[in-house]
């Protein structure tokens, strides 16, 4: 690890600055996770304590008081049913706007976007009263489609920047070739855009995952994801940070690790074609 | 009749549809009924007392001293959170650009709040970081000798905005790596041995070349941004008083915490409104950026 | 009628008409090469014959069959572009057998055909290779395979040599004249090299502003150009141009002369048609181009070129007197038209 690297001031300077600032950024983190093995006294303690023994008894006792598995199979369901849909009819479009343009194309796709930009609030009035009308209050099916909704518009634009930089003549060739538009999609824009279709799915899990303006809006103990699931301890009684350690922890557990795992494949297609 | 190319331009349009027509009723419907609310009585308190009521909801709404507040504070946490992501940002992704050992950890640590979603993010800094007598923050202060800080009590937005840009700095520092590494290497060295300074090469190299993941930095920023909701109705729930009330969070507050529906309509219509101005502002100043 | 015949062929932009009613017969097995400046619309007709522009107005017979609006998979033809757009997932067997594919031909039927065309253009070795592995010219002779193995009824190129280097472009040149040869498919070439268009085309048909300027045999264009315009982009160094106020006994109505460079001469200040001064002297070994500045000429005039095939004592500032041969000369009028022309050879 250290061999490779011919030592001088300014590395050992830049190593150094890079490292405490990255632990900086991440210490929050780092302090949920140890305190979510800590008892509730020790969760308090001044100054902190870095060591000391570590006990699990907060996450059974999360377990216990609300049904973890239920939220986190609400979150990944809502995610996953969400982000699939989002791409079926992502897809589609954003193929549309980049090898069909025509001289409104900017204008939708503008549009769509300024749809992102209006305050969800704006709507949800009339999206509660809609949900309430029809029973949908606290589903999971309102939910996904609603995620759906939301991330349409920058999943349309990521695909689309991403199909940009396939060259149109690819296409072309694949036409002249016979190739009917489900051939062209097939075997040739789909084996070239993987990548950035896995990464417009993966942005999608994520923010579906951690989108908490609608969950703890329109659902409750139905059809709540752990968003929802993490607000409901954010003002109990009594001592509290240790079990809203472990309840957090378990929360963005593994949406994080799932980040890490994907971040080269996320950040490739997430530079939504500001990277030549 | 139709003949084939014809076709081929039904199906482009075919094409467009699901994602044009679902948004068009997402966005149509709501609308439409937040527009009608707006002119009518609609009090949940009083479900009796309705019918139309002309620009009172919007009077109301405007009169309310919160709403000068509330419109300043969504463009304050705005501007300074999109400020501080892209220069921090900015900043690390030039510090950690070239190889160091650990290079990718680090780069995984740096990114790991983007992963994090905002009730956690919010709950995390409201108590373990900013608690005035047992966070990290206050025992920091404490450690130094000065006073603790009540940060959610004394400087509500402040805190907000840091929660925010701790949330959103790895997404700017992720796309300016990212573009960092498509730099051209050959005219950095050109510029070294031209006896450019780095700060010479910044201005005149690194900028223009980050102008674009800029724009984009920005423009999602903003979009997710001017509706931020979570981390305020959990933290502060918009105050003291209206100290950290943003338009968003004084909509919410008028239909379900005073159950003043057609007022809060009249917010929504004020909030599309706002949304709208930035957004042709943004789409003006950004979508040059991004011909091409 | 032709094997492949547009008539009136129009295309709109909006408002901006780039083709302009375009008529053209292609017979069988004919090498039409369409060259003109960029933005003549030379790529845009060989796009709508291909079906991957709209065609907005008149019609496109192929063969007895109307394809003006057929798909383009639907037409039997085979392009080439310029980006070779090879499909990079793709090895370079599974390139070339990829419309075969499409169509269900059968698998022992496809190996066959890409193993004929893979050795008619020495790509054998690399058939398992992807694009990525693959030189400039690789790439160009798989472009070509894939339209190679389809057997269409028109092979269509779009500027195909253009992003190769100097040397490949004439080695590819020759491959595909040799190609051409033996294969004896009709073909249309884009390009807006005239090198190109003289040494490949059975017939070249010269394009300006979405119009035809002229048809012919690469000769007949150079001999007998039926413009001016045409007579200046063919032909290198471009044809000197004289106001025929300078000329006696220039026809009626005539307003240029043109003269190639090969057909002045330098003489004898006695025997000079037109006096000037050297300007420039650039020899090249074969031959030797001299710049001449006619004493008439203003500033921004260019100066006459005049190739001869011996060296030159000429400096730059000589005095030189330029004579020019009656057998080969072109005058024009007023609009550019040829309005009379003495070259010797086939009938204008």
């Amino acid at each position: 690890m250290f061999g490779s690297y011919e030592w001088n001031k300014k590395l050992v300077i830049r190593t150094v600055a890079s490292w405490a600032l990255a632990l900086l950024v991440f210490f929050p983190i780092l302090f949920m996770l140890v305190t979510s093995f800590k008892t509730e006294l020790q969760a308090i303690a001044v100054p902190s304590l870095w060591v000391f023994e570590p006990t699990l008894e907060n996450y059974t006792e999360v377990q216990d008081r609300s049904d973890y598995l239920h939220f986190a199979w609400n979150s990944i369901i809502t995610s996953v049913l969400s982000t699939i849909l989002g791409l079926l009819i992502a897809v589609p479009a954003a193929y549309s706007f980049a090898f069909a343009p025509t001289k409104r194309s900017k204008d939708i796709m503008m549009w769509m976007l300024s749809t992102k930009m209006m305050p969800a609030v704006g709507a949800l009035i009339p999206i509660y009263v809609i949900c309430q009308k029809l029973g949908l209050l606290d589903s999971v099916f309102a939910l996904t489609i609603i995620f759906t909704m939301i991330n349409l518009p920058i999943m349309v634009w990521m695909l689309y920047s991403n199909f940009k930089d396939i060259p149109r003549e690819i296409l072309e060739a694949a036409r002249m070739d016979g190739a009917t538009l489900w051939d062209e999609f097939r075997q040739v824009l789909l084996p070239l855009s993987m990548g950035g279709i896995a990464s417009t799915g993966l942005l999608c899990l994520v923010l579906s995952w951690n989108e908490a303006f609608w969950v703890l809006n329109l659902t409750s103990a139905n059809a709540g994801t752990l968003a929802s699931l993490v607000a409901s301890y954010s003002s109990p009684e009594g001592l509290f940070w240790a079990k809203l350690s472990a309840v957090s922890v378990l929360a963005i557990g593994p949406i994080v690790v799932f980040g890490w795992f994907s971040q080269k494949q996320l950040v490739q297609g997430l530079t939504f074609g500001a990277v030549k | 009749m139709s003949s084939p190319d014809q076709e081929s331009r039904l199906t482009q349009r075919l094409l467009l549809t699901p994602a044009v027509s679902t948004l068009l009723l997402w966005m149509i419907v709501p609308l439409v009924m937040t527009i009608y609310f707006s002119f009518i009585r609609y009090n949940l308190m009083q479900p009796d007392a309705s019918g139309f009521v002309g620009w009172s909801n919007y009077e109301f709404f405007i009169t309310n001293p919160a709403f000068g507040d509330a419109v300043f504070n969504t463009l304050l946490l705005l501007g300074s959170v999109v400020i501080i992501t892209v220069t921090f940002g900015l900043a690390l992704a030039l510090l950690i650009n070239d190889p160091f050992p650990g290079q990718g950890l680090v780069r995984v640590l740096l990114i790991s709040p983007f992963f994090i979603m905002p009730t956690v993010n919010a709950l995390l800094w409201k108590h373990m970081m900013m608690n005035p007598i047992y966070g990290v923050l206050a025992q920091i202060s404490v450690f130094f000798g000065t006073e603790p800080i009540n940060w959610l009590q004394d400087l509500p937005l402040f805190s907000v905005i840091i929660m925010l840009s701790w949330q959103w700095m790895p997404f700017a520092c992720l796309i300016f790596i990212t573009s960092l590494q498509s730099m051209d290497k050959e005219q950095l060295e050109a510029s070294s041995l031209d006896g450019a300074t780095f700060w010479q090469q910044f201005r005149y190299l690194y900028l223009p070349h980050l102008a674009r993941p800029m724009s984009v930095v920005i423009m999602i920023e903003v979009i997710f941004l001017l509706s931020v909701f979570a981390e305020i109705f959990i933290t502060t729930s918009g105050g003291p008083g209206t100290a950290s009330t943003n338009l968003a969070y004084l909509i919410f507050a008028e239909a379900l915490l005073n159950f003043d529906v057609g007022a809060a309509s009249a917010g929504a219509v004020f909030a599309i409104i706002l949304a709208n101005i930035v957004a042709i502002f943004l789409i003006r100043m950004i979508g040059k950026n991004l011909e091409n | 009628m032709g094997f492949l015949d547009l008539e009136a062929v129009d295309k709109y932009y909006g408002k901006l008409h780039a083709i302009k009613g375009i008529d053209l017969s292609i017979q069988q097995g004919e090498f039409i090469v369409f060259v003109g400046p960029s933005g003549c619309g030379k790529s845009t007709l060989l796009r709508m014959i291909a079906g991957l522009e709209r065609i907005n107005g008149g019609t496109l017979t192929l063969d007895g069959n109307d394809i003006t609006h057929a798909a383009p998979a639907k037409r039997d033809l085979a392009m080439v572009f310029q980006t070779y757009a090879l499909y990079p997932h793709m090895t370079v067997a599974e390139n070339m057998s990829f419309s075969l594919r499409l169509a269900k031909v059968d698998k022992a039927i496809i190996d066959e055909k890409v193993k004929t065309a893979a050795d008619k253009l020495d790509l054998t070795q690399y058939l398992d290779r992807t694009p990525k592995a693959l030189s400039g010219g690789q790439r160009q002779r798989v472009a070509i395979g894939r339209a190679i193995v389809r057997q269409p009824k028109v092979f269509l190129f779009d500027e195909p040599l253009s992003n190769l280097d100097a040397a490949l472009r004439g080695q590819t040149r020759v491959e595909i004249a040799r190609l051409h040869r033996e294969l004896g498919a009709t073909t249309i070439y884009v390009t807006h090299d005239q090198i190109e268009a003289m040494t490949l085309a059975d017939r070249v048909v010269v394009l300006r502003d979405g119009i035809i300027e002229q048809v012919g045999t690469p000769l007949e264009l150079y001999d007998h150009p039926a413009n001016r315009f045409v007579a200046q982009f063919i032909g290198m160094p471009q044809m000197n141009l004289i106001p025929t106020s300078h000329v006696p006994a220039a026809p009626q109505g005539s307003v240029e002369l043109g003269v190639r460079t090969e057909h002045m001469a330098i003489c004898a200040m006695g025997d000079a048609r037109i006096k000037g001064s050297v300007e420039m002297v650039e020899s090249l070994g074969n031959e030797t181009l001299i710049h001449v500045r006619p004493e008439f000429a203003g500033e921004h005039d260019l100066p006459l070129i005049i190739r001869q095939y011996e060296r030159t004592d000429l400096q730059m500032g000589d005095e030189a007197g330029v004579r020019w041969d009656d057998q080969h000369v072109h005058f024009f009028d007023a609009d550019g038209k040829t309005l009379t022309n003495t070259v010797q050879g086939v009938a204008a």
